[in-house]
């Protein structure tokens, strides 16, 4: 178990591209971007080689790593991967290069340190999901928003310095509450591996009074809640994602939200089951607010990327309800739209992008007409909106649909929530279309618009490149989508099951 | 009464690498009268030489080789633990850097004195022996011999006013804290018949039980006590000299005095109140535990706070360093929950370490910018540095970081095994105030990140030289290895207890 395993492979792999960038001595800057593109490529193909290895029918971690790092302090570097996270570093490995070779030609100034951050980015949020030790976890956690920070303050909007100050403190002041409860829970358990503690929690044997549990289960919650964003914690994401370069954006909402989403199901529903179920039906209440507010607030949008920014914390009510469903439909639909929203909310931030660089405005009503001129855009924009708001056969509806029906089936909540979240889909149509329509359809009127070029191979090759894999991705998923399940299923149903069992003991 | 001590009892040995740094100050005091002054290179050189030599010895001793004796020594006035160990091990790497950061500053100020050095090594002795004492008339001996250089150094720029205000400011206030010191320490003998922390120990476990007035006398005793120490660390409300003397004393001055005065204090503090005086007194009176939380909150709620309205970067510095000692006196408290007050000392000495290399870095980079005049040093010098020295700005962001407390960097260590200490003695709501504030001191960290990497701006800075440029390595090369192999800072600390014989 002790030799180099692949999550640690995987970890390093950016590592090394982001220290050939800087310690190559005189390299262009030209070559600094296909060293990062390389080494995210690298990083996917060994992803793709975990997904290979991964074995299904394992219940919990597969393709451990332990080591002792400080053996005085019970802390140990653990690394693993098992169905809950699998699809979700799979996830970051697949939008890392898109991200990256979106920015060959927006990014000008600066460039080496881009990539670094961007690399630095990846292992960081790479080791918040292969993480199964708390110390190295919260290490990973919190390092994530060096690099972000970073992007946002250095290559971002007008107001890229308070988008940036404002995402960190912010999610740090979450974050820090449950270093506290991280502390206290390794303390009583005597070690930080989060497999042991896990045990012990299911052998009942750590010994948590019912306040003690709750109070960790909200030490824990905030910190994900905040970085979700589940409302009304959500003020920091419409600031950092309207700011931020259109890469930091796709990876800020493809990936960086997740690591939210992930830690409700890895740490809340797996330590706390007991809390989980008391609070089930409020977060969910939060959750449907946040999936009505959010579509209400993206359709009185006049800035397209502040649309999709609102319309993120829409989705993600979704991913949240799923997840306090507490059941395995519920929970395994929760997973699948985390990857169908990065995928999805990716591929609109990338769209937007492309519009902002060609014509330096993000305002709605400066388009119109743009299906004229850049046909081929505008229909893959179509695609990646229909797929965003969920529309069968595209990715977006099996996770959304898949939500309803775990929280319609669940035990702690009920037909009331699937129907108001229901209404969010409906909402989502609303907006998306509202948007794409005003963008694309309409009279091509005014003359910047009419100069515009479609997007071809030979011209905007990195620009495609971005956009494509987004759409078989999206297409793909929406056709077929029960391999995804498939992997995921066994650690799930163990999950549920335990969280079953909990609720009959505590009756 | 007193019979005359032998050679042999003394067990002198247990206090090597003291004996080697004194030897070797001792030969560079008369060694650099006959060191002209264009070639006081020498004895910054022969300096280091001192230090590494003793600093080779306590790291040894620390990592567990037997160099020397262990145990009580000098008829019970010395100590020689891994406690004492580590905190010579802190004042050294201190001392070490220190020197690194001050011999450039003071060729470019044309400050050619070779007894700085000297004076610089004789202030680490007093932290080392301040760690090392066991007795309250040794730890005021050796507080002096900490601070009386310090108020010398800080004059070292005169004739520039602030330096000399900082001196006098430093010394006047610094006499009046000794006066509390000692006072305290008179009560307490007063009130135990002994000098002894041990001594102590047993005598108030006794009065706790006793009669009344002699209860208040060790009150009011080790009252005056945390006065007096709580001064030389910077905390509040005995911080009022700091923001001054910070900024007027010759920056290498602070930044050495930054991290080895509170070393001193810190060790003196977790000696003289976890080893000497049980928190388990009275009921309906308040004990040191309770105190030392007050002065926790009020020293991080203050520190953190008011260095947001700073717009000079060493009086930022200062602020923040007090906001530091709110952290370590976390630790302090901690140590205050029975069975915790070795985990808190081991706490409060990564921390020391973890902090050593961070400040001393960040004091390091302010001696990159100033000019001769003590200009450039305010938060908007700094704008557009990753431009113009983009090795100066990254270290800088990562001694920030380290200050915030960031995982993988040596500050999040430090922070982690303080939260721990207070969260293992039950001291929750101190822990919580300690994370907030965490976010609070992000703000005004960032700021320094904000103005270096995302402003516009062409700041000039001294030419690098290689001594200050090893002292960047060093401290930048510290931050990050003790952050991402913490094993280093916990394995040295592992054995440290506060207990004494008992």
């Amino acid at each position: 178990m002790n030799e180099l395993s692949l999550p640690t492979i995987l970890l390093l792999a950016p590592v090394v591209g982001m220290l050939v960038i800087m310690f190559w001595r005189n390299m262009s800057e030209n070559r600094a971007k296909w060293v990062a593109l390389i080494a995210s490529l690298v990083t996917f193909g060994l992803s793709l080689l975990m997904l290979v290895a991964f074995d299904p029918d394992v219940d919990g971690m597969q393709m451990e790593e332990i080591h002792n790092w400080i053996p005085g302090a019970n802390i140990s570097y653990r690394v693993g991967v098992d169905g809950i996270s699998i699809w979700l570093v799979m996830l970051t490995t697949f939008i890392m290069p898109l991200a990256i070779v979106s920015s060959f030609e927006t990014i000008k100034e600066r460039v080496k340190l881009y990539y670094i951050f961007m690399l630095m980015m990846e292992t960081a949020m790479l080791g918040v999901f292969l993480a199964q030790d708390l110390f190295l976890f919260y290490v990973f956690w919190e390092l994530t928003l060096v690099p972000m920070y970073f992007l946002i303050g250095i290559w971002g909007a007008e107001q890229r310095i308070y988008a940036a100050v404002k995402f960190f403190l912010y999610t740090m002041a979450g974050s820090i509450l449950m270093l506290l409860a991280i502390l206290w829970l390794g303390i009583n358990a005597g070690t930080f591996d989060v497999i042991q503690i896990q045990e012990m929690v299911q052998a009942g044997s750590l010994g948590m009074s019912e306040t003690t549990q709750r109070l960790l289960f909200v030490g824990f919650f905030m910190a994900f809640a905040i970085k979700v964003p589940i409302w009304p914690f959500h003020s920091w994401l419409p600031d950092a994602h309207v700011q931020a370069p259109t890469a930091g954006s796709v990876i800020l909402a493809g990936v960086l939200l997740k690591l939210g989403t992930y830690g409700l199901i890895r740490y809340n529903l797996f330590l706390f089951p007991e809390a989980s179920r008391d609070f089930a039906p409020y977060i969910a209440v939060l959750a449907v607010i946040g999936i009505i507010y959010g579509a209400w607030v993206s359709f009185a949008q006049t800035d397209v990327k502040k649309l999709v920014a609102y319309s993120s914390v829409s989705h993600l009510g979704f991913v949240v309800l799923g997840i306090f469903a507490l059941n395995s439909i519920g929970v395994q639909g929760a997973i699948l739209q985390s990857v169908n929203h990065g995928i999805s909310t990716g591929g609109l931030f990338l769209i937007v992008g492309i519009l902002y660089d060609r014509r330096h405005t993000k305002a709605i009503e400066a388009f119109g007409g743009i299906w004229k001129v850049m046909p081929l855009f505008a229909g893959i924009a179509l695609v990646i909106t229909l797929s965003s708001m969920g529309l069968p056969g595209l990715n977006g509806f099996v996770g959304e649909f898949t939500i309803l029906l775990g929280s319609a089936g669940s035990e702690v909540l009920g037909m009331w929530y699937t129907a108001f979240g229901a209404l969010g889909v409906i909402l989502a149509a609303v907006y998306m279309l509202f948007m794409w329509n005003k963008v694309f359809m309409g009279p091509l009127d005014k003359p910047e618009n009419a100069a515009l070029q479609d997007l071809t191979w030979s011209r905007n090759w990195h620009e495609l490149g971005a956009l494509v894999p987004i759409l078989i991705m999206a297409i793909l998923i929406g056709i077929y989508p029960s391999p995804f399940f498939e992997l995921m299923d066994g650690t799930v149903s163990e999950l549920t099951s335990f969280l079953d069992s909990v609720a009959i003991v505590s009756r | 009464m007193f019979e005359v001590p032998v050679f042999d009892d003394l067990n002198a040995w247990a206090a090597l690498p003291i004996i080697l740094l004194a030897l070797g100050t001792s030969i560079l005091l008369v060694a650099d009268l006959f060191i002209p002054e264009d070639r006081k290179r020498l004895t910054a050189s022969l300096a280091l030489g001192g230090v590494t030599v003793s600093l080779v010895v306590a790291m040894l001793q620390a990592l567990g080789v037997e160099i020397g004796e262990q145990g009580a020594a000098f008829a019970d006035m010395f100590i020689a633990d891994q406690f004492t160990y580590v905190v010579n091990v802190i004042a050294l790497s201190s001392a070490f850097i220190g020197i690194l950061v001050s011999y450039d500053y003071f060729e470019r100020a044309e400050v050619k004195r070779g007894e700085y050095y000297s004076l610089l090594l004789f202030s680490t002795m007093g932290a080392m022996l301040m760690g090392a004492s066991r007795n309250l008339v040794m730890i005021f001996v050796a507080l002096e011999l900490l601070s009386i250089p310090l108020y010398l150094l800080s004059a070292f720029r005169k004739p520039i006013a602030a330096s000399e205000e900082s001196a006098l400011k430093y010394f006047l206030l610094g006499a009046f804290s000794s006066g509390f010191l000692v006072y305290g320490i008179t009560l307490l003998y007063g009130a135990t018949g002994t000098f002894d922390i041990d001594g102590i120990w047993t005598a108030a476990v006794e009065i706790i039980d006793g009669e009344i007035s002699r209860q208040f006398t060790l009150i009011a005793g080790f009252g005056l006590v945390i006065v007096g120490l709580g001064f030389k660390v910077g905390a509040v409300p005995f911080h009022g000299w700091q923001p001054d003397v910070y900024q007027g004393a010759p920056t290498p001055v602070t930044a050495f005095m930054s991290v080895t005065a509170k070393t001193g204090g810190f060790a003196a503090m977790l000696r003289v109140l976890v080893a000497g005086i049980p928190v388990v007194v009275a009921e309906d009176i308040a004990m040191w535990q309770d105190t030392i939380q007050v002065i926790a909150l009020l020293t991080l709620v203050l520190g953190n706070f008011v260095a947001i309205m700073q717009d000079e970067l060493k009086r930022m510095l200062a602020y923040s360093s007090i906001a530091h000692a709110g952290y370590l006196l976390i630790a302090v408290a901690a140590g205050g929950t029975e069975g915790i007050g070795d985990q808190a000392a081991q706490s409060a000495l990564i921390y020391l370490l973890a902090y050593t290399f961070t400040n001393i870095g960040a004091f390091a980079v302010v001696v990159a910018m100033e000019h001769v005049d003590y200009s450039g040093t305010k938060l908007n010098d700094l704008k557009g540095l990753s431009n113009t020295n983009p090795m100066l700005a990254a270290v800088m962001a990562l001694f920030m970081f380290s200050l915030t407390g960031i995982p993988g960097t040596a500050g999040f260590v430090g922070k982690w095994f303080v939260f721990k200490a207070a969260i293992d003695a039950d001291l929750v709501l101190l822990a919580v105030v300690g994370v907030l504030t965490s976010v609070v001191s992000a703000f005004y960290y960032l700021r320094v990140v904000v103005n270096m990497y995302m402003e516009p701006g062409t700041p000039e800075t001294q030419p690098e030289t290689p001594s200050l440029r090893w002292a960047l390595g060093i401290t930048a090369a510290g931050t990050l290895i003790l952050g991402i192999l913490p094993y280093f800072m916990t394995e040295l600390a592992e054995g440290v207890t506060v207990a004494l014989i008992r």
